[in-house]
């Protein structure tokens, strides 16, 4: 077999990342396991605690008519702590693997390799938002701010998976373990039960949790989604709610870059 | 006209935190077009020099160029002229070997219409058309390896870097691969960097080899140099009757210094070489004492690793360590 000549000149920076994007995507689509399982957790959690604590509804000033309608911001916000692990476990296989250096002898920009390889969580993120806002609908959850607030919520949902997803590269791509990353999780679980995911700030009795939940930027991210559930178009609880989502992964890419730097120790 | 060596190094060393140094000044240089075998058990260096060679581990201390191109300052360069298959096939199970064949294509620059031709040319070279489109996963692990070699080419590399290819594959995939490699040296004047464990891959395929231990190159030349360095050939003959075994000695000693083996064989050096082969059966019928079993053996590249180490090469190793962050 006669070998063909063959021209190469590197490939542009959106290409580069398209390319990984492709991958991570394709990827995630294969492992439906790993797609539907923790899609299908936070809507046993939403359908348990929507009925259960219906009756948390007659308190004076909850600001919805039924629990479930308050809850469904809930299993946005879940989906995207596991979507941060995920992302950051397939980072850590890649370099447990070493087909993270396969991609460092190519002419990958690190940007491209970072942002390439959340491709994946990009699809679990729109996916399981869109399944869990027609969830939500089929069980009689009324979206106040009507079809155009349902995109806005799809939106802001998959920004905060992103930003956390940023957060599972960064673990990663600092430790280069999977069990690293793993063990991030229960952590960021502490963080969603310690904000107004479960009950409005005004309500909260216990001073210390209502303390912390106002300082816990997750409050911020539920409640941003929920106003668009329960309320309509709340411009203060948007505000804050794409604010935190939009700091959280500009600080967590950026040091997620920067760990890929450091990690890309290619001379 | 001088030739400019493919690898170039000088005074190559490598240090770990809290570890030792992995790589310890070394000095090697591989023409162009050449097979160099890198010799040596686990733990030796062998794959801390590639990575820094293959510009994915900056060097503590010391000089090298690859393809001309200094593996410090021009890392981009370097990695534009070689490929390589690094230790353990790192693929990705869930792709399917044409998709990892297009993705390599595409990162590596190749122009759209050339990624699908190259894909197909390279899985025909390394025979796994037939299971293009099947996901890696089910891959057996020679499979694998000729994957890992063919994206190792997708951009057709003038330096090939092989970290322990054929580890962990049966007889007849790493004579293929063996195959292969050998072609893309001769044929295609490829510079072929292969770092190995096994004794008869670096006598088989390498043009020349290195023997490094402990972070040194102890023995360097052509596999036929290095056994004629340790000396003469070896004959090793069994007596049909165990018993017969002193007078076997007694009649052997004036050829060379013997030793005895179990089961009354005798063992004799021949410095005259394999000449005196004939002699020495000459006087054992003279001596109408009867042979069972006669074994001429040569000096292999374990004999030479003995001789420079003093360790046999299989289980001088300790487990490598993999390199950690600087």
């Amino acid at each position: 077999m006669s070998a063909v000549a063959i021209t190469v000149s590197p490939p542009g920076l959106l290409e580069q990342v398209a390319a990984v994007a492709r991958r991570s995507a394709t990827r995630t689509l294969r492992q439906r396991a790993l797609l539907i399982f923790p899609m299908l957790f936070p809507l046993i959690l939403f359908a348990i605690n929507g009925s259960a604590l219906n009756a948390a509804t007659k308190i004076p000033g909850f600001p919805a008519p039924t629990y479930r309608d308050f809850l469904l911001a809930f299993p946005f916000m879940q989906g995207a702590l596991f979507i941060a692990v995920t992302a950051g476990v397939d980072i850590a296989r890649d370099i447990e693997s070493g087909y993270f250096n396969r991609l460092a002898l190519t002419p990958l920009r690190g940007e491209a390799m970072l942002i390439g390889q959340l491709g994946g969580a990009f699809v679990t993120a729109i996916s399981q938002s869109i399944v869990y806002l027609l969830v939500g609908i089929a069980t009689g959850v009324p979206i106040k701010s009507g079809v155009p607030g349902a995109f806005v919520l799809l939106i802001l949902a998959t920004l905060i998976a992103f930003a956390f997803a940023n957060i599972g590269a960064l673990l990663a791509l600092r430790t280069g373990t999977g069990e690293a990353v793993q063990a991030l999780f229960p952590l960021l679980f502490v963080t969603l039960f310690l904000s107004s995911s479960s009950l409005p700030r005004n309500l909260i009795k216990a001073t210390w949790f209502r303390d912390i939940a106002t300082y816990n930027p997750v409050s911020y991210l539920v409640e941003g989604m929920r106003s668009l559930i329960i309320k309509g178009w709340d411009g203060q609880a948007l505000y804050l709610g794409f604010g935190f989502a939009i700091v959280i992964g500009a600080i967590a890419l950026t040091l997620a870059s920067r760990a890929m730097r450091t990690r890309l120790v290619r001379t | 006209m001088t030739q400019v060596n493919s690898i170039q190094v000088t005074g190559l060393v490598r240090e770990f935190r809290k570890g030792p140094r992995a790589v310890d000044g070394i000095n090697l240089s591989v023409a162009p077009g050449e097979i160099y075998g890198f010799l040596g058990p686990n733990g030796a260096g062998k794959s801390t020099t590639v990575l820094m060679l293959t510009t994915l581990l900056p060097p503590t201390s010391g000089t090298a160029t690859v393809g001309g191109f200094d593996i410090v300052k021009q890392g981009s360069e370097v990695r534009a002229s070689i490929g390589a298959a690094l230790q353990e096939a790192a693929l990705d199970q869930i792709l399917t070997g044409r998709e990892h064949l297009l993705l390599q294509a595409t990162l590596q620059g190749l122009g759209r219409a050339d990624r699908n031709r190259r894909a197909d040319e390279l899985l025909e070279r390394v025979g796994l058309t037939e299971a293009a489109n099947r996901r890696v996963g089910g891959y057996s692990g020679g499979m694998k390896r000729r994957l890992d070699l063919a994206l190792a080419l997708v951009h057709s590399p003038r330096i090939l870097f092989l970290d322990e290819p054929t580890t962990g594959l049966d007889v007849q995939s790493r004579t293929a691969l063996w195959d292969e490699v050998a072609r893309l040296a001769h044929e295609e004047g490829m510079t072929v960097f292969l770092t190995t464990q096994y004794l008869e891959e670096a006598d088989v395929l390498a043009d020349r080899v290195g023997i490094i231990d402990h972070g040194n190159i102890v023995a360097e030349g052509t596999p036929a140099q290095l056994k004629a360095e340790i000396g003469s050939p070896s004959v090793e003959l069994t007596p049909v009757d165990v018993a017969e075994g002193d007078r076997l000695a007694e009649l052997l000693a004036g050829f060379g210094e013997s030793r005895r083996d179990g089961r009354g064989s005798v063992t004799v050096q021949l410095p005259g070489g394999e000449s005196q082969l004939a002699e020495i059966i000459r006087v054992l019928d003279q001596a109408d004492l009867h042979i069972e079993l006669l074994q001429l053996h040569q000096p292999s590249l374990d004999d030479v690793f003995l001789a420079k180490t003093g360790r046999k090469l299989e289980g001088a190793g300790e487990d490598e360590e993999a390199p950690v962050a600087p």
